[in-house]
This record gives structure tokens, sequence and C-alpha cells, in this order.
């Protein structure tokens, strides 16, 4: 249940945010911003490209690909191909873990590898630097893999990062080398980044290891980064309960799970919007079935255990289940109980990410705080409405340069895990089976769904709603304290973390109470307490 | 260039940058925008780069930094930038207001060869020049050079679209280079006491470290206001801080060419002789003598390296970053007897080793070796052969700092693992103590630290 909360009429907050722009700009946003109903989940336009000097928080193809879904995964020799700046800012700043097995095994994340491009190789073309770059990589460190990164003028000159690849792993014949076009210019944001990472993760890691390795309950979590250590809770949670995490995409990961991925059981996918697509290839090419969890939030882990177990449907897995969340929640209610009435009946903002706006109004449930408004960074139409818009997804020219491989059932590997059948009575005892109901059918009526807020909009919706909180990163997050409201960051964690799980919960529920109660907000006089006159009197209640 | 045979064959070896010790050419550039008044950097090229950017400069000054850009797509990349560029200013001017838009090229626009000075004649044509913010252009590839030369690229910029001649008038012109808003807010502080009316650029002392707002600001108050720009043409001098920024390259250069304003090239002035030279050159330019409470300042650094230097004497350090504060810092070291066995940066300016003879005559002696356009595994391959006390330079020495288990003193940018990287001070008497007593603490604590004793007195 969450409490009812004044809101000001959604309908003149659209008006405010767009009314500087010029009409044609205002016309395009208008479509992006909508008043939600959970019943009807009106259309949100989703990942279509910025308006040029529309300051966006979005990034770009690069990052999806190298710094998000790439990254994590500590045994791969990252090269970047390109000028310098690229390299340097994905070094380490998505701030994944790993965890070796030992210190002596390989990690290569706090590596920072590029060709360093100069005006000549832009000139006469820089695949001969790039041979000679992955060539060292391999000289110092006979890693399993070497990937390839294409930065903007990679594409634009003509070098094939692909063919100096084959022709590199060839020539090495025990590293497994292949490359990205992933230029910072392709598609819309770093979801089309995402998108071609997926589809090299398929193509050259996936199915590369056929060994069966023992556990009874198998699965990969799909979407899930590690950032702050998020991965190490959901993992410590699956052996506690006896699942077998075969592989990870990609927090915490190594080639060898990856290649090894296709001989687990289900995917459960955190994170729909950066890897739905590796849940939709594995389904058709090996018969996995995958389902959406979420790992954010007591209450909703305990929700994702008992969905694996009913997955799984062993009666000993769901007992164990049922022993682990009966084991696990006293410490969380604990901390709730304390915490819970500093901020009960506060507000927050959430824009972030393709998931993570949808995946954290779940803790603030539970520290009963009202999400008014939420947005993504780079999602598309599905994380806001559900799956079941897809089919009427427009396909524009930016999605359409983005490679849909096809594939195909495997003549020998593919096993369907359950039958048509047992699917559809799993997914009538409420399991998201290769399906995802999206972020508004969660939200209230009358609460306000942003996408692609733009920087401008976001310091209105600031001044306009007055949140006690406005979840981002570190692009906002200074912008908005100037104003007297705390930012909390959810990609970074503000260098905190992790909040998945119980373990997660708990540090969550005590970092939002730091921020939202914490006395050096009393001493900031906000920009409405000077005067009221600009915001906008008529509310009404929600519910 | 070196006297260590091994470690020069693992750089020379090297082909690709690995852990690079500097950034890219357009953030320079919109570190220098942000330092004037009510302008807004714009980066023609994809929406990457100025996210990228954006939250890197972010995390070093904790301050919002917005960056336009012209969000590149396949087909712009193709046929050229010229429209998203002019619907971008549009959406820029609209909604920002700003008096100047701070316009940067990437290495997208570049390789395609856009035009931009021309884009933006068609743009003006089109707009009608009245009611437009005033657009400052620096090109600025990633793929020449790094940071510093865009920093430097955008001052320039600035100083020629806005300076105009005419009589010359009481005023001096500052061109600070790359340093920390405390520097800058200092910087001014000595000028004010001179009494001299001065023009300082970039000044990103409040916009990048400023106060709450108690009013929304678009564009977050404070730096250099453009009338003052206008002005520096009129100068009786400019001082420009930068021991290897070639005057062809700078804003000081500009002004000297077009307008006579004379250009006095300045090291960064950290350590009391480069400081000395910054208040002696004051001094003739204001015909003020230095006031009092610099005096004082000076006196007390003296009496602080005299105090001091016995814990610091004959230690060996590593400087890395940029290749002015790395000259700077090591003739700093030299006035109290450390040993920067290794001067290093990322940067290739060709006349880094020549100014550093010029501060350190006995550098080759000291077999101080001098590394232009090297990374931080060259720096580490060095640092295994030459066992250094401590280093010397931004954060991402980090690593290279925890694994060889040497201290780390956070100077210069990135620092984004220390609070207050923005407040540090570098220059002038005040500076130079502050990164004095640092670097005797830094001594002491790893002598405390590792004594079996445990002294509290040392």
């Amino acid at each position: 249940m969450q409490a009812k909360v004044n809101l000001p009429d959604p309908s003149l907050i659209t008006e405010e945010l767009i009314n500087k722009y010029p009409a044609k700009v205002a016309k395009k946003r208008r479509k992006s911003i909508v008043v939600n109903d959970p019943e009807t989940t009106p259309e949100v336009q989703a990942n279509v490209r910025t308006v040029p000097g529309i300051i966006t928080q979005r990034g770009c193809s690069y990052a999806g690909c190298k710094g998000v879904v790439l990254g994590p995964t500590r045994d791969i020799v990252n090269i970047v191909h390109g000028p310098i700046g690229c390299s340097f800012y994905a070094w380490l700043t998505r701030r994944n873990q790993t965890r070796p097995e030992t210190p002596e095994h390989e990690n290569y994340i706090t590596y920072c590898f590029s060709t360093d491009m100069q005006e000549e190789h832009v000139v006469f073309g820089g695949e001969k630097k790039l041979k000679v770059a992955i060539q060292e990589a391999y000289d110092l460190f006979h890693p399993k893999a070497i990937a390839i990164f294409s930065t903007c003028p990679v594409g634009l000159i003509g070098d094939d990062v692909h063919a100096a690849s084959r022709e590199m792993k060839a020539k090495f014949g025990d590293c497994n080398v292949f490359g990205f076009s992933c230029e910072g210019y392709r598609g819309v944001s770093q979801s089309a980044g995402h998108h071609i990472a997926n589809n090299g993760v398929f193509k050259h890691m996936v199915g590369n290891n056929n060994e069966v390795k023992a556990g009874k309950f198998k699965l990969n979590l799909l979407g899930e980064y590690n950032i702050g250590g998020d991965a190490f809770e959901i993992e410590r949670i699956f052996d506690k309960c006896g699942i077998t995490l075969v592989a990870s995409f990609s927090g915490n990961s190594t080639v060898g799970a990856i290649e090894n991925a296709h001989t687990a059981d289900l995917n459960v996918i955190m994170c729909h919007r950066s890897i739905n697509y590796m849940g939709d290839m594995m389904e058709t090419k090996y018969g996995i079935p995958w389902m959406k969890v979420n790992f954010v939030g007591a209450e909703s882990t305990t929700k994702s255990l008992r969905k694996i177990a009913e997955y799984f449907g062993d009666e000993e897995l769901k007992a164990r289940v049922e022993e682990v969340i009966a084991e696990e929640m006293p410490a969380v209610k604990a901390i709730i109980d304390e915490i819970r009435p500093r901020t009960e009946g506060k507000t927050a903002m959430l824009f972030v990410g393709g998931s993570r706006a949808h995946h954290y109004q779940d803790l603030f449930t539970e520290l009963g705080m009202t999400t008014i408004a939420a947005g993504y960074e780079f999602a598309h139409r599905d994380d806001y409405e559900g799956r079941e818009v897809l089919p009427k997804i427009k396909i524009d020219a930016d999605s359409k340069n983005i490679e849909e491989l096809k594939v195909t059932a495997d003549p020998d590997l593919y096993n369907p895990r359950k039958t048509e059948a047992e699917l559809e009575e799993l997914k009538a005892k409420g399991l998201e089976i290769n399906g995802y109901e999206g972020m508004m059918k969660q939200m209230m009526k009358k609460t306000l769904v942003v996408d692609d807020v733009s920087h401008y909009e976001s310091e209105k919706l600031i001044e306009l709603y007055k949140p006690d909180i406005f979840c981002a990163g570190i692009k906002e997050k200074y912008v908005v304290q100037k104003m007297g409201v705390p930012l909390k960051q959810l990609h970074s964690y503000d260098y905190g973390g992790p909040y998945t799980g119980f373990k997660g919960a708990v540090n969550f529920y005590k970092d939002i109470d730091r921020m939202v109660n914490n006395p050096v907000w009393k001493m900031i006089k906000a920009p409405w307490e000077k005067a009221e006159s600009e915001s906008l009197e008529a509310s009404y209640v929600a519910s | 260039m070196t006297t260590n045979g091994s470690a020069t064959k693992t750089m020379t070896a090297k082909t690709a940058t690995q852990n690079a010790c500097k950034l890219c050419n357009p953030l320079g550039a919109c570190l220098a925008f942000r330092g004037i008044e009510k302008c807004v950097p714009f980066l023609h090229g994809s929406q990457g780069c100025a996210t990228y950017i954006r939250r890197y400069l972010i995390s070093h000054y904790k301050e919002p930094i917005d960056i336009a850009s012209s969000n590149f797509n396949e087909e712009t990349a193709v046929f050229g930038g010229s429209h998203n560029l002019k619907l971008g200013l549009k959406n820029v001017t609209q909604q920002y207001q700003p008096q100047v838009i701070g316009i940067a090229t990437t290495c997208l626009s570049e390789t395609i060869g856009d035009d931009v000075p021309m884009i933006l004649k068609e743009y003006k044509a089109i707009m009608g020049e009245a009611d437009l913010p005033t657009m400052v252009f620096a090109s600025t590839p990633s793929y020449q050079g790094s940071h510093i030369d865009g920093f430097h690229a955008a001052v320039r910029s600035a100083v020629q679209t806005f300076a105009t001649g005419g009589a010359k008038k009481n005023l001096v012109n500052l061109f600070s280079g790359m340093i920390s808003p405390a520097d800058i807010r200092y910087l001014k502080e000595i000028l004010k006491e001179f009494g001299m009316p001065f023009m300082l650029l970039p000044d990103y002392s409040q916009t990048l470290d400023g106060g709450p707002w108690a009013e929304y600001h678009r564009i977050p108050p404070g730096g250099t206001p453009t009338s003052a720009i206008a002005e520096s043409g009129s100068a009786a001098a400019s001082i420009e801080f930068g021991s290897t920024l070639e005057a062809k390259k700078s804003a000081a250069g500009y002004l000297e060419e077009s307008f006579g304003v004379p250009r006095h090239q300045l090291p960064l002035p950290i350590g009391v002789k480069a400081s000395d030279r910054f208040f002696t050159l004051l001094e003739e330019l204001t015909g003020q003598p230095m006031p009092e409470k610099y005096e004082d300042e000076r006196r007390r650094l003296i009496d602080a390296y005299a105090d001091g230097h016995k814990y610091v004497f004959g230690r060996k350090a590593i400087l890395y970053g940029e290749e002015d504060l790395v000259i700077s810092m090591a003739a700093f070291l030299r006035e109290f007897g450390v040993v920067p066995v290794l001067c290093a940066s990322g940067g290739k300016s060709g006349l880094m080793k020549k100014r550093m003879l010029e501060l350190i005559p006995d550098l080759e002696e000291l077999e101080i070796q001098v590394r232009e356009g090297v990374d931080f595994v060259d720096i580490e391959n060095e640092a295994k052969v030459l066992k250094p006390d401590f280093l010397i330079g931004n954060s991402k020495g980090f690593t290279m700092s925890r694994k060889n288990e040497l201290p780390l003193i956070r100077v210069g940018f990135p620092i984004h693992d220390r609070f207050g990287g923005q407040r540090l001070h570098h220059l002038g008497y005040r500076g130079t103590q502050e990164l004095f007593d640092r670097i005797v603490n830094t001594v002491i604590e790893e002598r405390q630290n590792s004594s079996p004793v445990g002294y509290t007195y040392i």
C-alpha cells in the first residue's frame, strides 16, 4: 500500500516543462512526457534521438557496449580503437567489482588499453596499429579473449576491426579475438551499444564450451553488472538456496562461464533493457526460457526467489528458499522498523538507466516513500509499457542500423527446458516467463513518466514537485543538490552499495535515511523557499 | 633520452597506450569555456563525448557542468553536421539564453571535415546576428594533442573572438592555464592587492566551486565577463603561465601579435623562485611593491623549508601530469633537495626537457629523466628501476601507487579519489606552502607508520 500524496496537476506540469522549447521541439518532447495510468499504460515515446542542443544525460553506443556489457568480464582484454578520450573515460568509471579466484588469477578490469589514434591514422588508416596493439596485449597477458571496440572515427575511415580480429585470432590459435562496431554515433543512446554487445557475445562466446557441469538448479543471471558488489550479494543468496549460477552477464563474470552459459536451464533477467536480446536468442537457439526478476528490494528479492523455485518446481528447493527468506528477513525488518517512521510519506523521483528507475521504486515502497515521477535515460517503450507493445513499436532508421541476428534452433543443442504447456502454467502462476510488464503498471495513477529527461526538464521538475530525494547520476547530482534536494546516484551508488538482496536493501534504507534526514539540507535554502510564486498551486490527491 | 636501458626498451616496444596519462582535447576546451561568464560549452560530435566529458569533469569539481552536443547520428556522420549544429545552437540559445556558446569539435566532426566556421557564418546569416549569443569556436580533434591543447585553444579562441584594440589601458591580462579554482581565487586576490585592474581568463573559480543557489540558474554564476575579454587587446601587458605553451597557440601570443600587448610567459608559479618571478613581474607592471601579506607568506614558506627539509632532502619523487605542471613541480622540489627522478607526461610538446633545463641546470648530473608522451605502464616500469620514495600527480596514478606501495601526493586534475581536489592550492607562496606541508607530512606519515616504536612525536 502506498501512502496518499498530494501531487501537482501533472497536465500543467507538462506544459511548464516544454514551454521554453521551440514549437517543433516542444511537439516532440510532449510525446515523451506522459501522465501515468497503470490500467491503460498510455504510450510513451522512447528510444528516439535526442534533439541536438537539448542537454541529455544519455551516453553513446560505445559506452553501452564496452562500458556496460563487456566491461565487467574480468579476463577479457578490452582494446579501444580510437583517440585516447573514449578509453580514458571508460576506465574503471562504472565501478564494476569482480572477484578473481585468487589474486594470481586474471583481472584486466583495471587496465585501459587504447590504440591512441593520431592524425596519421585518421588519414592513412589505423588497422595496422590495431593489429600491433592486439599482438602486444597477447604477448603481455596471453589472455583467453581480446575484444576490440570501435570509436567514432573508426567506421568513417573504414578500418575493419572484424577482419583484423579474425586475422589475429587465426594467428594466435588459443585466444578468442572479436570486434564490435560500436561507434558512438550509432543508434540513439547507449542502448544501441547493449544490442551490439549482446550480438557479439552471443556470436563469439556463448556455446563455445558444451561441458555440462554439476548442479541441480542451474541458471544464468542476465543484466546484472555488479556495481558496488550487487552480484556478490545475489551470489551469496543463490549459494545459500542451493541454486547454481552458471554465468552472469556480466558482473563478476569470466570468459569460461559465458562460453558455458547455454548449459543452464533458466535465464533470469535483471536489466531487461540491456540484455533481453541475449535472453531471446538463447531461448531460440538452446530452448532456455527467460524470466524477469528483481533483486533490488528485500520484498522483491523474496518474490524473485520464490519465482525461481516455482520455475524449477522442486519441493526441496521451495522449502530451502522459504528457510533462507525466514533466516534473512528478521535482520531486514529490524532495520526497516527503525527507519521507516523517518522516511514514511516522503517522495522520490527517479530518472536513471533502463531498469533502475523501475527496480528502485520497490526499495522506496519498502521505505514508505512514493515515487512521484520517473523515467529512463535510454530505455524503449517495452520497458515502460510492457513487452506486449513490442509488435507496435515502429522500426525507425536508428533501430534499423543495429544488426538483428538471425537465430535458429541449434540442431544438436536445442533442448526446450519446459514444454509450452508447462510455460503457460508458470505464467498463470504470475511468473514473467519471456515477458516483462514494464514500469508504468507499478506506478501510481497521475504520476509523471518522462523519457530521456533533459537537464533543463529535471531542474524544472524539482522546482515544481520539490521531491524529498532525486535519483539519477553524477551529471545531475550537483545541480540538484544546489537546490537543496539530496541526489542519490543510482549508477555509482555514491560509491556505496551493494543494494541488491537482503543485505543490500539494508544498506539502501540506511543510505536514504541518512540523505533525506540529514541536517545539512536545513542549511540550504531552496529557491522555492524564497519565492513560492513560480510553483503551481493546483494540486489534487493521487492514489 | 635516458640513462636506463632496460626500462627504455619496454617503453619503445609499446604501440598501444596502456593506462593513459592524458585526457582528450575537447575536455580541455569545455573546461576553459566554463570560465567565461554566461557561456555554455557545446561539442560538435556525438552525444557520448559530451556525456563522458561532463561526468569526468564533474567527478573532480563536484559541480554541475552542462555541455551541449550536436548529437550526431549515422546520417550526420556521412552527410555532415551542419544541420545538427545549427539546430543545436538554436535550442541551447532558447533554453539557456547564454551570452556565449563555446563550440569545440571532436574526432568525429574533424574526421568528416566539417567546416565549422563556415557553418557558423551560415547560421548567423539565417538568424540575423543581433540577438544571437557570441559563438567562440575551437578546433579540438581528439586525435591531436591532449586536454591541455584544447584548453589553450579555447582560451585563444575566446580572445580572438572578443578582444578589440584601442588606447592602452591600465590593465593586465592573466592567462593562468589549467589550475584549480582555489588557485584562481588566490591569483585574483593577489592582483587585487596590487591594486591593478586585471582580466583573468578563464575564471572558473566560482562556476566550478560555488555555493548553493538561492535562485535558479540555468548557467552557474561566475566566469570572466566578455566585456573584460574585449578589453584584453588594450591591456598594458599579458602574463601567461605555461612553460611549453607556444605563442602561436596561446591567447597572449595572439594579443601580442594583433594588438602589440607584450606577452610575459612564466612557468606556473610553484616554489619560491617561480613565485618570485611572478611577483617581481607584478611589481614591474604595477609599479607597486609586493604587498606585505605576501612578503609574510614568502617568509613563512622559507622558514618552513628550513624547518622541514630535513625530512625530505635527498628523497626521490616521480612526477606526472600536464607538462607545465610537471616542469614547475620539478623546479619546486629541487628547492629543498628532493630529486624528481622521473618527470613524465602524456603530452608531447617536444619542449619539456629544454624548458626543464632552464629551471634545473643540473638536470643531467642528477640523472633526472624527462619523458613526453608516456603512459602509466611506462611510468610504472621506470618506477621499478628508479625506486622513488613517493609519487606526485593526479588520481590516475593510484593503481601504480597501490601496487608498488608508493605514497601518492595528489595534485592537478583529475582528483576523484579524494575530497576537495578543486580546493587544493598549488600556486604562489600560499600554494607552495600547502604543497610543501603535504609532501613533508607524507614522508613523516610513512616513517611513523613503519616505525616499530610508534612515535607520536616525529
